[in-house]
């Protein structure tokens, strides 16, 4: 078990090289990656029940997978910084003949990878085969995801969320990160889509709301919570209520740094509010 | 009464006659045991496995009855995932199920196969390596009077484009249930491929199916003719005809398009010199493609395809629709002849 500060030295840490990795090739997606730092370091630190090395089938621990592949940079440096690949090769993000590619895949064999995603919608349903294959394992491990707001336009989803509720996969937690902004804007301006709360229960899901989704104790709070409602006969969503570019002040509250690389002035203004806590890659 | 110089000139035809009737005596024939379809045959290997794998799993999207998967549901319900209509989240579930040591069958037509979920075929099973086997019925215009929303001539064409993708057609019933064992045996995501109808069950029982070895049927000098799915039979039906005409027909029955058997097909053509494809698959990206290529880097040669040409379907009954669309013996008939004055 780490401490609070532990937890948020790594998020800070996490942070720098999210900013690190898209500056140094000019490309990436820095907003979502930032406002997820905190979720995945309490989860991978955390809340998950992981082994210490990588196989692909996973038996007998948590598993995750990331739906909206494009916030690779933070899933790339927290299992760097989990012990999955070595830290340097995070200087390879997006490079050519690079393991750490655009958006995460299993083709070159990167550890801690288990799907493709990129390609947006596809990652729920995915979990639910992988949550599905842990039943008939008699493996009592669980399954978690990651999504998008606004990756829940994509129509994929709700056939996967009708399934998993009518097929009582109660060993999954679906979280969706609630940051309201999409590539052409707020979500609310680029397609309404009401409340998420209201459809997931709707669907008959267990809906359980982080309200500080950039807060690692609330995260730990909630994701217990979470935790609690499995195996109940219920899928369980998280509403992750999260700032995009969260840490870096001038990436808040706006959907500007989505897909967009700092320049060099930006980089050194971000790292200046993000100190090396455990050193760079 | 009939002068003696006419009688012997009626002898000399009547023995003129009887000459291609003799080279089709060394003719290889194949007996049909009775019409079945190849989705039976699917559901049987599937019935099979169930027995005999106990990682085998299926889905299926609301087509239980229409693929044959009833047995596997009724004798491993655990085992078995109705999906209900909704085939992007089958081929999501099918990737997820292989992590953790499963190996998933997905059932539907083959245009809900393939067409409707081609990005998650891609990214999820392809690019992700998942050894997901996409088990496709209802392929080609042979699904028949349901009309062309529902019969895929296009679907080769797209399992083949996936890097890493297995694609198999399948000719018959026995070799279908012979095909849907094997595949579980490789290791790597596999569209399997076949057909509505019944048709022609002729290949043995008790095959045994290699991935990516063509099978030669019959034996011939004049003409190659690679055959895919139900086309095989009108393949051999067709090469008795050619027989008969004095044209000797080597018939290949090609189940594993990807990867192709380019030794076979270049060893075959070789001694020939032309080869007729006949698929029930639009020409754009089917079989004949991809055995042009082969024959184009090894050993060009002319080459007529027996396919649908760039068109949709409509509908109609199967034996109609494979004759106005021209993919029976009489259109491998005609592309033979014509392909045999090609030669040089």
């Amino acid at each position: 078990m780490s401490n609070t500060q532990q937890l948020e030295d790594l998020t800070t840490q996490v942070r720098r090289d999210i900013l690190r990795m898209v500056h140094k090739v000019n490309s990436g997606h820095p907003g979502g990656s930032l406002g997820c730092a905190e979720f995945f370091v309490a989860l991978y630190k955390e809340i998950m029940d992981r082994k210490d090395t990588f196989d692909m089938d996973g038996i007998g621990e948590d598993l995750f997978f990331l739906s909206n592949g494009h916030i690779s940079p933070v899933f790339y440096s927290v299992l760097a910084r989990t012990g999955y690949f070595p830290v340097e090769e995070l200087n390879t993000f997006r490079l050519i003949d690079s393991r750490l590619q655009g958006h995460p895949t299993t083709h070159e064999g990167l550890p801690g990878i288990r799907v493709a995603s990129g390609s947006l919608g596809q990652g729920m349903s995915v979990a639910i085969g992988a949550a599905q294959a842990k039943k008939l394992n008699n493996d009592t491990h669980l399954i978690y995801s990651l999504h998008g707001d606004g990756e829940l336009q994509e129509g994929q989803n709700w056939e996967a969320i009708m399934y998993a509720s009518g097929n009582n996969v109660d060993n999954l937690i679906s979280t969706i990160d609630l940051n309201g902004q999409q590539i052409d804007g707020a979500t609310d301006d680029v397609l309404p889509m009401g409340s998420i709360k209201d459809k997931f229960e709707a669907f008959g899901w267990t809906v359980v709301e982080i309200n500080q989704g950039n807060n690692i104790e609330a995260i730990l709070e909630g994701m217990a919570v979470a935790k609690s409602k499995t195996g109940k006969g219920k899928p369980v969503c998280v509403l992750l209520k999260t700032v995009m570019g969260n840490g870096v002040d001038f990436m808040m509250h706006t959907h500007a740094w989505h897909g967009k690389a700092p320049n060099d002035e930006q980089l050194a203004i971000g790292l200046e509010q993000n100190a090396e806590t455990l050193g760079d890659y | 009464m009939l002068s003696t110089k006419r009688k012997g000139l009626l002898k000399i035809k009547e023995l003129i006659k009887q000459i291609p009737t003799f080279v089709g005596i060394t003719m290889k024939t194949y007996t049909n045991t009775g019409n079945k379809d190849t989705r039976s045959g699917f559901g049987a290997g599937l019935t099979e496995l169930g027995q005999t794998n106990e990682k085998v799993v299926a889905l299926c999207a609301d087509l239980i009855g229409s693929l044959k998967m009833d047995d596997f549901k009724k004798n491993h319900p655990e085992r078995f995932f109705q999906v209900g209509i909704a085939e992007a989240n089958m081929i999501g579930m099918a990737a997820g199920l292989t992590i953790g040591g499963k190996i998933p069958f997905t059932g539907t037509f083959a245009n809900f196969s393939t067409g409707r979920v081609y990005d998650q075929i891609r990214q999820s099973v392809a690019y992700s390596d998942k050894n997901v086997k996409i088990c496709a019925s209802h392929a080609g215009l042979t699904l028949g009077e349901d009309g062309a929303t529902h019969q895929i001539l296009e679907d080769i064409g797209l399992m083949k484009m996936l890097p890493g993708m297995t694609v198999i057609n399948t000719c018959d019933y026995n070799q279908t249930k012979a095909a849907t064992i094997a595949i579980a045996e490789h290791q790597g995501p596999v569209y399997l491929r076949f057909g509505r109808p019944s048709v022609p069950n002729f290949t043995a029982e008790d095959q045994k199916f290699e991935i990516g070895k063509a099978l030669q049927l019959t034996e011939g000098a004049d003409v190659t003719i690679v055959a895919t799915g139900h086309l095989v039979w009108e393949a051999l039906e067709a090469a008795k005809v050619l027989n008969e005409k004095g044209i000797s027909a080597e018939v290949i029955n090609i189940h594993t398009i990807k990867p192709l058997d380019d030794e076979a097909i270049i060893k075959s053509v070789k001694k020939t010199g032309c080869v007729v494809t006949a698929e029930e698959h639009n020409y754009l990206g089917g079989l004949g493609e991809s055995v042009a290529r082969v024959l184009s880097l090894n050993h060009p040669t002319p080459q007529e395809f027996v396919a649908t040409q760039d068109t949709f379907g409509e509908s109609g009954t199967p034996a109609q629709l494979m004759d106005k669309y021209g993919l029976n013996s009489a259109s491998i008939i005609k592309a033979a002849e014509k392909v045999v004055k090609r030669k040089k």
